[in-house]
């Protein structure tokens, strides 16, 4: 009898079945993931511009943007937009879960209207809102006018700080939907047994939410919230058409700041290297939501580590 | 002569088709010429060419439908199927940039500037194009030259211009006590502060409008003799030139409507259209829109038979500084079909064709040869007349420094365009907002 060959043995080895099934997968993401990561920060280092390679140059275009007040007014917005519209979409998203998740009528239709921000294209939702934080045409202005509220005109997008909060305001909006049903989705799966063995130790509603929901549900609120950080974080079109980070860049996001300069300046290694600025916050993010909200004692008590 | 003579002619030939309303005949017309034109041509197309051109995306459907009706004669006459595809303004640099280091993509590019400037080498040479358009129609205006030519040769045709014009309702003004809009900057200054206080307020965009708000802050800031860089790319932006020009457009911005700011480049149009503005700066199009519903809108009517467009000011430094968009259109070196594609250059710009699409384009676009100064568009409607300048009036992107990548870098970021709008909104001192500019500026032309 012949000795099998190595190929021969690999190819019918149980242990390497495995990876001969995973590499398909694995070709995938290194071609659709890790090429394109590695060669934006390869770029980084680089003075390319669209079409030509470029030399490598160190660290020259870190060095350039960490000097330049408009990146550093990028970093503190993207910052700032990412924390207070991810608080005030976690806040407004549980809000409307805990109310969709009890009885009433028309449950059904009342979710899916809920869920239509996130389902109307970010374009045309961005439009939307031009109509009404528009410096002439606003319908906020207008009807507070009507009232006689207010004298002139709300300055919604050209005033540095109104921009900023209306921006904010426009994304929460957006952002809502997608955190309400996922959390509905959460709080649906959460045994009634429980509710029922607190409910007859006399808990307060309060109680209830604080000790049976809250604790289950943080699994999925560590994932909805590291997703809804990720998408804040990157956001693009939203600003591209509201504002295109104006006035004077004050509503400049990280994202958009990387393809003004990129695309349109056509210089892709400094763009790469705003765009890759991004990575370590957005490491960060992952790890606070994986390693601080996934701890078990969380969701089983101080004492059980 | 001849050729001067045989334009003439033919522009009243058309002007009695379109009394007569026959469209039929002109169509007829264009097609005989194009045979004859395409026989008579010195650039023979390849066997078997086909072009492909990319272009912006039109803002004046009739210019479009002018444009494609002259792609359709010359298939006709030449045999050569032109495929036109249409991107947003924004994204044909891009593409061409890409296309133009990957050695592929469409034949011919349309699109803004200093575009063929970004890849000189890879623009095929259209030298003999341009020398035989401008010995025919009575030679290029000087900044055509300027985005034309790279070293000795033409890389691209300046097809076109679009002026971006002072937009004011006449009424208005002479409410504010003017008859007209004051030639020069310190009369234009009375005028925004009379209309503030006594009429409806005009304004000026402050948003990231590319068009609009970067026409209105070059002229500012070339009118007070400063400049972003010198004739040799060194940035000069730090002087007192600068900061007059910032001191003049803080100024003028106190009289502004609240709200400029905000604006991108269809805001104003908007509110020009809603009588919220009295002035405002943008090319013909908000009188183009006025005129197209007057027929079901008396809103719209009123607006279009008040409304008027005037040349820019002149500043201290004595000459016309306007900053109006360029359209030049190349040829890659790669394509496989060099003479189909300067055959279609050719073509475009000659009187048959260029005359009924500069028709079409209502001045939304201004020709770049001197003969077309006779084009009807001038003179048929008198409020459209100053756009027949522009193209001889605008300096170039970069000022006085080359129209290249780096001209086109610092429109892309916004360099002036911020450095006005943040000390016109209070964001930063002049002395601040001239050192980020200058900062940025270093960077981008070392």
């Amino acid at each position: 009898m012949n000795q099998p060959t190595t190929w021969e043995r690999l190819r019918a080895d149980r242990d390497w079945l495995g990876f001969w099934f995973m590499l398909p997968t694995a070709a995938f993401l290194l071609l659709f993931l890790l090429y394109p990561l590695g060669l934006g920060i390869w770029l980084s280092f680089t003075d390319a511009r669209i079409g030509t390679p470029g030399k490598f140059v160190g660290l020259e275009n870190y060095e350039w943007i960490i000097g330049d007040a408009k990146f550093q007014t990028a970093v503190f917005f993207t910052l700032l937009y990412t924390l207070v519209a991810s608080v005030f979409k976690f806040a407004i998203g549980l809000y409307l879960a805990l109310l969709l998740n009890q009885n009433m009528p028309f449950k059904a239709m009342i979710r899916a209207v809920i869920l239509i921000p996130f389902i109307v294209p970010t374009v045309l939702s961005a439009i939307a809102f031009w109509w009404i934080f528009d410096p002439q045409f606003s319908v906020v202005s207008w009807s507070l006018r009507q009232l006689g509220w207010i004298e002139g005109n709300i300055n919604f997008l050209g005033d540095a700080w109104n921009a900023r909060w209306s921006v904010i305001f426009a994304n929460v909006w957006r952002g809502v939907p997608f955190i309400a049903i996922s959390l509905l989705a959460g709080l649906q799966t959460l045994p009634p047994s429980l509710y029922e063995a607190a409910t007859l130790d006399g808990a307060t509603r309060w109680q209830l939410f604080r000790h049976v929901t809250y604790p289950l549900l943080t699994p999925i609120i560590a994932v909805v919230m590291t997703f809804s950080v990720l998408f804040t974080f990157t956001d693009f079109q939203l600003i591209k058409v509201l504002t295109n980070g104006g006035p004077a860049g004050s509503t400049e996001l990280m994202a958009t700041m990387s393809y003004n300069t990129a695309i349109l300046g056509s210089r892709i290694g400094e763009g790469a290297a705003v765009s890759t600025a991004m990575v370590p916050f957005l490491l960060a993010a992952i790890m606070v939501s994986w390693f601080g909200l996934q701890r078990r004692k969380w969701q089983q008590g101080e004492d059980n580590d | 002569m001849i050729d001067e003579r045989r334009f003439t002619r033919r522009d009243a030939l058309k002007a009695g088709a379109a009394i007569a309303g026959a469209g039929a005949l002109e169509a007829a017309n264009l097609a005989a010429f194009a045979q004859a034109w395409a026989q008579a041509s010195r650039w023979k197309p390849e066997k078997g060419a086909k072009l492909q051109l990319l272009r912006w995306k039109r803002f004046v459907q009739s210019e479009e439908d002018g444009f494609m009706a002259l792609v359709a004669a010359f298939t006709k006459a030449t045999g050569v199927p032109v495929t036109v595809l249409n991107e947003s303004l924004d994204d044909v640099q891009p593409k061409a940039s890409v296309a133009a280091n990957t050695g592929q993509g469409p034949d011919l590019f349309w699109g803004l500037y200093s575009l063929p400037h970004l890849f000189p080498s890879k623009c095929l040479d259209v030298t003999d194009v341009a020398d035989y358009l401008g010995k025919k129609y009575g030679g290029w205006v000087p900044s055509a030259v300027t985005y034309g030519k790279s070293g000795k040769g033409w890389i691209a045709i300046p097809v076109g211009y679009n002026g971006n014009l002072i937009n004011y309702r006449q009424s208005m003004i002479e409410k504010a006590g003017f008859k007209a809009i004051p030639q020069d900057t310190a009369g234009f200054m009375e005028l925004m502060k009379a209309l503030k206080a006594k009429s409806v307020a005009g304004g000026f965009a402050l948003g990231r409008a590319s068009g609009d708000g970067n026409a209105w802050v070059h002229w500012c800031l070339w009118a007070h003799g400063a400049n972003l860089v010198d004739a040799k790319d060194k940035v000069i932006l730090s002087s007192p030139e600068t900061v007059k020009a910032l001191e003049y457009a803080k100024e003028l911005s106190t009289h502004f409507v609240p709200g400029c700011a905000a604006w991108n480049d269809s805001f104003n149009n908007k509110a020009f259209l809603e009588s919220q503005v009295s002035v405002t700066n943008n090319g013909v199009s908000i009188y183009a829109a006025a005129k197209a519903n007057a027929g079901k809108d008396p809103k719209a009517k009123e607006v279009m038979d008040d409304m008027n467009h005037s040349l820019w000011p002149v500043g201290p430094a004595g000459k016309p500084t306007e900053f109006h968009v360029a359209y030049p259109m190349l040829g890659m070196r790669y394509t496989k079909f060099p003479q189909a594609a300067k055959a279609f250059l050719a073509f475009t710009l000659e009187a048959e064709n260029y005359n009924p699409w500069l028709q079409a384009a209502v001045a939304y676009l201004t020709h770049p040869l001197n003969a077309y100064d006779a084009n009807p568009v001038w003179t048929s409607d008198p409020k459209l007349s100053v756009a027949r300048d522009c193209a001889k009036r605008t300096l170039t992107a970069g000022g006085l420094g080359s129209v290249g990548e780096k001209a086109a870098s610092a429109l892309a970021d916004f360099v002036i365009l911020d450095m006005f709008a943040s000390v016109c909104t209070d964001r930063a001192s002049i002395k601040d907002a001239i050192a980020v500019a200058e900062r940025q500026a270093r960077r981008i032309y070392r």
